[in-house]
């Protein structure tokens, strides 16, 4: 069973905005056949659970409604989970070009 | 009574709810069918440039420092005939408050919601102007809203923009996350008649003045220290209001015959609204998927009539390449020991190449730097690129197919310089202005505000005229 998340707990919701037949005709086929989504994070009304339809009251104090997506998120980007041994490359190959102009001052 | 929230209904409220959200009422500014009395519209905004000045003091924006690149310089000097190799400056508009030029903007349109009264500003950004905003919103005490398209149909959000995202949040705004398509709009819409709060605008009179004090900062600067005004400026673009601004302050500056050069990053073939596209650019603003529509035709901006006119003020537009930048980025921290963002260091690729074009006495400044860190830094950037399939590797960054690869120039000297057809620009920015306005036919005035709007001659803007079948009636 899902956990029940308590009422006044910080957030995100999402909610489908426009489903794809609503959407304007001037976009892209692939664009074109996905709903238009919002996420977006506040406090929450009633204790609910994940996935159930729910309201959140914003920092500008706006009700929003939607369908509870977590709690108490976190930031998640970051540099990357993969290396990228062409940025050290650059560096190095870099700086032993200036020290070649160094060597002939 | 609630209002009909169908996109429809709300798409043709449209006027109405920007003239309750921005106080201006454009309608007074248009000359004919065609023509909108563009200086008109800007000296509205009611501040001259020293009052201008005063009010980013009150919040620490602008006097930015102005860092000459000696290293660089030196660099490109190495692939430059005897003589040349001009000297590369860099404004470092990361100093700004919020990290980016962004704050000019945003503290013109912020202080104005706050003496007009307004509760909180709103805008629709994915860029740095949101955290602007934001940061500018705090200072003032007002509430404020960012709208961003930030994923794409499967959730995945664009590293950069989760980080403006962050920022946005860290300022104390509140963010409405969308995914992909152009009905950003209609949301940002239903939110201003929601909320009656400002419409802070990127391409409003106020998001454009806010900008000239940058080329005003740098004409005065390079005039006082070296005596002469820069040779060129080099402008990464998007929307057009860095250009815009900055050209207008150079020129308030004194600095009349600086050329002033526009740079976007290459994602041609990538298309803006595709929900398939939308995480394969690496580079979320300052490329040609902007660069390229709102030079040819501003007014398809959140405004009835922009106030960022890049034609009126570029002579020139390069692109440079996704890998190319990347490259730049990582020299202006080995060389120079600056670790900056994205946007500024589009405009230095490409001085970089152009440097070499030039005599080593002639002045080259690029006029932003912004803040990176997470989500922006080319490592984010590039792993996420690699995590979707994109090849990064080492070659000549003329073969990068945006969204197929990112190519890494093997040695500085590859880095090049493609430069944009602007007389196919200007004749495209009169074709899209008479055929949204649907004109069948002009006068005298409105060649002048041709001629205006593309930096044309008269028998250039009749030609074109011409030959989109339009004649002139007296």
């Amino acid at each position: 069973m899902e956990k029940k998340i308590m009422k006044g707990q910080w957030v995100e919701i999402e909610e489908i905005l426009l489903r794809p037949e609503e959407r304007t005709g001037n976009i892209p086929e692939e664009t074109k056949k996905v709903p238009l989504m919002m996420r977006m994070k506040g406090f929450l009304t009633n204790d609910a659970e994940v996935g159930k339809r729910v309201e959140i009251r914003t920092l500008t104090g706006r009700i929003v409604s939607g369908d509870l997506r977590n709690a108490s998120p976190t930031y998640e980007h970051g540099f990357g989970k993969i290396f990228i041994p062409e940025m050290l490359e650059i560096g190095i190959s870099l700086r032993r070009l200036m020290e070649d102009e160094d060597d002939k001052r | 009574m609630t209002k009909d929230r169908s996109y429809a209904s709300v798409m043709g409220r449209k006027n109405e709810i920007m003239k309750n959200a921005l106080g201006i009422d454009y309608e007074k500014y248009e000359l004919s069918k065609l023509s909108f009395d563009y200086e008109g519209l800007l000296e509205d905004v009611g501040y001259s440039l020293e009052e201008i000045i005063k009010i980013q003091e009150e919040t620490a924006v602008g006097h930015t420092p102005l860092i000459e690149l000696k290293n660089l310089s030196a660099l490109s000097r190495k692939y430059a005939m005897k003589g040349y190799g001009g000297r590369i400056f860099i404004k470092d508009e990361a100093a700004n408050p919020s990290g980016s030029f962004k704050d000019r903007r945003a503290s013109l349109a912020v202080h104005q919601a706050k003496k007009l009264g307004y509760k909180g500003v709103i805008t629709a950004t994915s860029g740095n102007y949101g955290a602007a905003v934001a940061s500018q919103a705090a200072k003032l005490g007002l509430k404020c809203i960012i709208l961003q398209e930030c994923f794409d149909s499967e959730g995945v959000g664009q590293p950069e923009i989760l980080e403006k995202q962050r920022k946005c949040e860290a300022l104390g705004a509140e963010v409405i996350q969308l995914s992909v398509g152009p009905e950003l709009f209609y949301q940002f819409l239903l939110i201003l008649e929601e909320t009656g709060y400002f419409n802070a605008s990127l391409y409003s009179s106020f998001g454009i003045k806010g900008v000239e004090t940058l080329g005003y900062e740098i004409g005065k600067e390079v005039f006082e220290k070296f005596g002469k005004y820069p040779e060129a400026v080099m402008i990464t673009h998007a929307g057009g209001g860095n250009v815009t601004g900055t050209a207008r302050g150079l020129i308030e500056a004194g600095a009349k015959n600086t050329k002033i050069i526009g740079v976007s990053v290459d994602l041609k073939g990538l298309h803006m609204a595709s929900d398939l596209d939308f995480n394969k650019k690496s580079f979320t603003t300052g490329h040609t998927g902007f660069g390229i529509p709102f030079s040819s035709y501003p007014d398809r901006s959140d405004v009835p009539r922009s106030a960022a006119r890049p034609l009126r003020y570029m002579d020139d537009y390069y692109l440079v390449k996704q890998g190319e930048v990347f490259y730049m980025t990582e020299a202006l921290a080995q060389l120079e020991g600056l670790e900056r963002g994205p946007a500024g260091n589009t405009s230095l690729t490409a001085a970089f190449a152009l440097a070499r074009e030039m005599r080593d006495t002639d002045i080259l400044v690029v006029q932003e730097t912004e803040y990176t860190g997470a989500g922006k830094h080319p490592l984010a950037q590039l792993s996420f690129a690699k995590e979707r399939g994109i090849e990064v590797k080492f070659g000549n960054p003329s073969d990068e197919i945006p969204g197929k690869n990112i190519i890494l120039p093997e040695n500085p000297e590859m880095i090049g310089l493609r430069p944009v057809d602007m007389e196919g620009l200007r004749q495209s920015l009169i074709k899209n202005a008479v055929e949204h306005r649907q004109i069948n036919e002009v006068s005298e005035l409105d060649i002048f505000y041709l001629m205006e709007e593309t930096k044309g001659t008269y028998d250039s803007v009749l030609k074109t005229l011409q030959e989109l079948g339009i004649p002139l009636i007296n």
